[in-house]
């Protein structure tokens, strides 16, 4: 049997197996808890809030639509961090599974990144209810949120890949990432303006960071501007970037997993 | 006959480290003073036979033989350091039971989750799913979550998921041993029934009238090495001489 055929063949007998992952990733996050999924939007909801009086006030942005500005970034930043920790996390979490039956390994950190990218687009509903709220009416250019969000996607498998790998080897990757995940945060514009930072001398901390340039592209789509075509092209770069590594690093280290488990 | 199960000259080595090694700083600093002893170990060497449609083959041998490691490299949980696997048609690992089980998930949950995990659709799970109910006796438990199971319980469902499904090859270690009484003489009756279907059974037990009972070749594993394999009477009975 051929490569590719075999492989076909993995995709229709583990599609199922792989639409299970994402529904039970789903169902167990919120089991037992009375608002179930409505979390996912209460949760991004009361952070803004916070984020809104505290940031507000310090930095002084009085602008009615502040509160849609920090939750573009809040949104895309917790999807990147979940979703990439559930991957790291998702090897050893089905160590028993691993040791037991044979299943296509990438299956966990894929779906680990596809439950949560699930909860993301229903928090979504939260920001559109808030920007017409304080009045951000949408555009035409809303649909154009489509591409960072695909990035973002790619972005998170990719990394997810990446640091599953590397944590099935390294249990300290998990406290690393949380670290690494803490800077990238202050280093994304979510509840202040990057204005500043881009005009001084150090503005490679954000326009290095992909994700701050999905967060700005997302952001540009939501209040109607214009998408900055360099920060798509980069972001969407280290996107594919990272898959390629993520992927390849996977294939050749799965085998031995599970010696390590 | 046709072969459903082949191994050719396989190998499985693993490295046994004396310590495990799983913190970077560990692991630099056994890198910077040379320190990454690894004990090269074959669990399995040479190891070739084949198979045929309907054999039922007993695998004998003491603790530490090679036994569920030679049964996790016939379900691809392992792949072989060297050597090669052919394997035709679904595979039910009984290994132990209830593999992939999650246990924030009601029993029901798991039947699909385990049905998906074995490779078979919700659709087909469906439609086995009252009478996988039904030998599992757990109907008054089964919107329960499996945590609150007993191993009892728990090994109870596996088995019977595992066996609901039709596999071509059915891969047991030890998993006759769990149970009550009167599971353990349903189950054993089931595997029969199921053998009578044509499917491909290893067996792995150290009860030696049962391996007599279910299977028709033996085969004996030593450190790794298989040092008999053949019809199930002649084996045995050199089984017996050597543990005697």
């Amino acid at each position: 049997m051929s490569v590719v055929a075999q492989f076909k063949q993995e995709i229709r007998k583990y599609g199922n197996l792989f639409r299970e992952l994402v529904v039970k990733g789903i169902r167990l996050k919120y089991r037992r808890s009375y608002l179930g999924v409505v979390w996912s939007m209460i949760e991004p909801l009361l952070t803004m809030i916070v984020l809104t009086i505290v940031f507000g006030t310090l930095l002084n942005h009085k602008e009615r639509e502040f509160p849609v500005y920090i939750l573009c970034g809040r949104l895309v930043y917790s999807l990147f961090s979940q979703s990439t920790t559930a991957a790291l996390k998702s090897i050893r979490q089905n160590e028993s599974m691993i040791k037991k039956v044979y299943v296509p390994k990438f299956l966990y950190p894929l779906s680990s990144v596809c439950f949560n990218y699930v909860l993301f687009l229903i928090s979504l509903v939260v920001l559109f209810a808030v920007s017409l709220v304080l009045g951000v009416y949408p555009t035409l250019r809303i649909f154009l949120a489509l591409l960072p969000l695909f990035v973002l996607f790619v972005m998170s498998v990719g990394v997810g890949m990446l640091l599953a790998t590397v944590g099935v080897f390294f249990r300290d990757m998990e406290y690393l990432w949380n670290v690494f995940l803490m800077l990238i945060m202050y280093t994304c514009a979510i509840f202040y303006y990057p204005e500043k930072i881009l005009a001084s001398n150090v503005s490679w901390i954000l326009k290095y960071n992909p994700l701050f340039c999905v967060i700005s592209n997302f952001r540009s789509c939501i209040f109607g501007e214009a998408m900055d075509p360099g920060f798509l092209l980069y972001s969407a770069c280290f996107a594919g970037l990272s898959l390629l590594i993520g992927a390849l690093l996977f294939a050749k280290n799965e085998n031995r997993f599970i010696l390590y488990l | 006959m046709e072969e459903v199960i082949r191994l050719e000259k396989v190998g499985m080595q693993f490295n046994l480290s004396k310590e495990k090694v799983d913190s970077l700083k560990e692991y630099a600093i056994k890198l910077v003073k040379r320190e990454l002893r690894f004990q090269e170990f074959w669990a399995l060497k040479d190891i070739s036979f084949a198979a045929e449609k309907g054999d039922r083959i007993g695998v004998l041998g003491l603790n530490g033989a090679g036994k569920s490691t030679l049964m996790k490299v016939v379900a691809g949980v392992f792949r072989p350091t060297e050597g090669t696997v052919m394997k035709k048609g679904v595979i039910a690992p009984l290994i132990e039971l209830g593999a992939g089980f999650d246990m924030q998930y009601t029993g029901a949950e798991n039947i699909y989750l385990n049905g998906a995990v074995l490779g078979y659709s919700r659709a087909y799970m469906r439609e086995r799913y009252d009478s996988i109910v039904e030998f599992s006796e757990l109907a008054d438990f089964i919107d329960v979550p499996l945590k609150n199971y007993s191993s009892g319980m728990r090994a109870r469902l596996g088995f019977s998921i595992a066996t609901m499904i039709q596999p071509d090859i059915l891969i047991l270690d030890e998993v006759l041993s769990v149970g009550d009484a009167k599971f353990k003489k349903k189950s054993e009756k089931r595997l029969l029934d199921m053998m009578d279907t044509g499917v491909t059974v290893l067996f792995v037990s150290h009860n030696l009238d049962q391996v007599k009972r279910v299977c028709n070749k033996a085969m004996i594993l030593d450190h790794g090495r298989m040092i008999d394999f053949g019809d199930m009477e002649r084996v045995t009975a050199r089984y017996k001489e050597m543990t005697a």
